[in-house]
């Protein structure tokens, strides 16, 4: 398969090199149960304990073990919303934003299916909250659980977490947060905030896929969904995944050597992608453009063009990237995001996301440059309203 | 990942007959840009009244694209009559396939072609939203429309009335009337099949018996059971149970999904089954 050009990175990342070393021990020599009595399993523990240390230190948690493992970015999120509710017995209301990934979305619908109230908070045409409102529904006088994410997988808009922590704590809520996207690309430090439970995907910051983490504030009460086992302090019972696990640690601790200098890197590439494209193409314009971002992402909207069309034709070229347009991904309706931000119908369905990671060029932008210009002229020769 | 075949690439990647031909005797619109997709076909007769010139300006997705690219080339040589006879399904076999949620590419091909032709044969422009009520406000879709579709197709799911036209493909609000249309459609097509001829009380008792011998005594005579006539009156069947059915818990199931149904398909609507 041709591959020249990935930038695709809010789907999935390569993995690290020294990730992979790091995990090949585990396969062969060290593949013991850490819950053994004896040396060879037991041995293996303290590795998952060092891991469990780097995870921490990444997201600045004052305990390791607030780090349970998990097997990807989507059980923490539903782990965090049904455990969060479950341990609050009642019917608490649940509040969550209409750009949530599905992950959270899901689980949420679920609940309300099920009687319990739901407030869905919309966003400006930027891709922001109203504060007002997060006030508002924090403060509606029931217990309340709030899943909010902290970035947009699809534009890279940050959401103000510790300003929503301060306001979903003093209405006396439980507060989640989706931190697939921020964590390992910018630095946080959930110590600081009042940030009860958070999300985080391995292979989102070059770790393999099949490992996820839920933080879990000390004290923060949440019902396990996999019972049956000591593991985890019993949060997430099942024999953990040594070799994964291992391996989300090294990337940890190389997000964090590294996060500082790759996310300039990351940022000067995008700026010069942005510019770039919205120099050479018309009726183009950037998603969530004038919000706070992540550094690696940016979603472009072409008018009077689809973005599967698009899509093909970057990959005809070698060009891995994404699009939010309906005919991708097999539902009719166009990026769910998008819709919140009230994109212009024109530009709804020719949306296309980068999002690149540290090993991405300058090579690979000129690259692309190159190719976009092209390939939207020869669509809109083709649209029968791209002269109206 | 969409699997197309390659000659549904072919045509996205080197499109036929693109743009508008000049002076039009057809010009169709099909699809919006709110929709996500649009066709505008146009074509211009020649010598004998044959389409000498068709083209296509898409705005859509590669099989959309394909699509239009696929109809222009199929209409060129043929006179209207001929071209109206062309269905989505004649672009899909052109193109060898479509994915299943891509089917509604192909009936944008199609309904822009009748678009164009309504406009060669009235000199207006066709509106479709005239054509019956609008029930998938998403994506415009009108009664009418879902019905044509559901019927043409043979439906039997709103899932593939989205596939085929995006019609409730959308918000979904619609979806119960969608299905209230496929259900009338079904009962409708059914209907149509299966009037059954007026039978004589001996010929009915003799059909009886013969669905009995023929269709349900192999399925009892699996499980060790067996069943034999005792009277019919009217259209009230008596029958009575041998063999394992005697002791068979599940016997008053047997005799209302398998005996009943059977001898409603076969002879009569009215049949209702008793055991003595």
């Amino acid at each position: 398969m041709k591959q020249s050009v990935y930038v695709d990175n809010n789907a999935t990342t390569a993995v690290a090199p020294e990730v992979t070393e790091a995990m090949l021990p585990f396969f062969y020599e060290q593949w013991g149960n850490p819950s053994s009595m004896h040396t060879f399993g037991g041995g293996v523990k303290k590795h998952i304990d060092e891991a469990r240390e780097k995870v921490a230190a990444l997201i600045g948690a004052e305990h390791p073990n607030e780090i349970i493992f998990t097997s990807c970015g989507s059980e923490s999120d539903n782990m965090a919303v049904r455990g969060a509710v479950d341990a609050m017995g009642g019917h608490p209301h649940l509040i969550t934003t209409r750009v949530e990934h599905a992950a959270v979305l899901g689980p949420c619908h679920y609940l309300e299916d099920k009687g319990f109230r739901l407030s869905t908070l919309e966003v400006d045409d930027a891709g922001n909250l109203d504060m007002e409102q997060v006030r508002e529904k924090s403060m509606s006088g029931k217990a309340t659980v709030a899943s909010i994410m902290w970035a947009n997988n699809e534009t890279g808009v940050i959401f103000p977490v510790p300003e929503i922590g301060n306001l979903i704590k003093e209405g006396g809520g439980i507060f989640h947060t989706d931190g697939v996207q921020i964590v390992g690309k910018l630095p946080i430090s959930v110590k600081d905030i009042p940030v009860d439970l958070l999300s985080i995907s391995g292979h989102k910051l070059h770790a393999p896929k099949g490992i996820g983490v839920l933080y879990a504030q000390r004290g923060t009460k949440i019902t396990p969904h996999i019972m049956g086992g000591h593991q985890e302090r019993g949060r997430r019972a099942g024999t953990e995944n040594v070799p994964y696990i291992v391996g989300l640690g090294k990337a940890c601790e190389l997000a964090l050597q590294r996060m500082e200098h790759d996310a300039e890197h990351e940022r000067k590439l995008r700026d010069r992608l942005e510019a770039g494209i919205l120099a050479s193409c018309k009726g183009a314009r950037v998603n969530g453009g004038g919000s706070e971002r992540l550094p690696n992402t940016t979603n472009i909207s072409f008018e009077y063009v689809e973005g599967e069309a698009i899509l093909l034709m970057l990959d005809d070229v070698g060009i891995c990237a994404s699009t939010g347009s309906a005919c991708a991904s097999g539902s009719l309706e166009p990026s769910h995001v998008l819709r919140a931000m009230d994109v212009p119908r024109s530009m709804l369905h020719g949306s296309i996301r980068f999002s690149l990671s540290n090993y991405n060029t300058g090579e690979d932008i000129d690259y692309v440059l190159e190719q976009i210009p092209r390939i939207i002229a020869r669509l809109r020769e083709l649209s029968p309203f791209a002269n109206d | 990942m969409w699997e197309y075949t390659d000659k549904v690439t072919d045509h996205f990647k080197n499109p036929r007959n693109v743009g508008a031909v000049e002076n039009p005797d057809g010009d169709g619109l099909a699809g919006s840009l709110a929709c996500g997709d649009a066709l505008r076909l146009t074509f211009k007769l020649g010598e004998e009244k044959k389409i000498a010139e068709a083209k296509f300006q898409t705005f859509g997705c590669a099989s959309a694209i394909a699509s239009s690219s696929a109809l222009t080339v199929m209409l060129i040589g043929k006179t209207v009559d001929e071209a109206d006879q062309i269905t989505n399904a004649d672009i899909i076999d052109y193109l060898g396939d479509l994915p299943k949620q891509k089917v509604h590419c192909s009936v944008m091909g199609r309904e822009a072609l009748e678009a164009a032709i309504y406009n060669y044969r009235t000199g207006k422009t066709f509106d479709k939203k005239l054509d019956g009520e609008v029930i998938c406000h998403c994506f415009g879709a009108t009664d009418k429309e879902i019905e044509k579709v559901a019927r043409g197709q043979k439906l039997t799911s709103a899932e593939e009335v989205a596939n085929a036209c995006k019609a409730g493909g959308g918000c979904g609000q619609c979806i119960p009337e969608i299905e209230e249309i496929i259900n009338r459609v079904i009962g409708e097509e059914k209907a149509k099949t299966e009037e059954k001829p007026k039978l004589t009380q001996l010929q009915k008792i003799k059909l009886i018996e013969e669905t009995i011998d023929r269709q349900v005594r192999p399925i009892l005579r699996r499980d060790g059971g067996d069943l034999e006539l005792h009277d019919v009156d009217g259209d009230k069947v008596l029958v009575k149970f041998v063999g394992a059915c005697v002791s068979c818990p599940v016997s008053a199931v047997t005799l209302k999904d398998v005996v009943e149904n059977q001898l409603r398909e076969a002879v009569s609507d009215d049949i209702v089954v008793e055991a003595v």
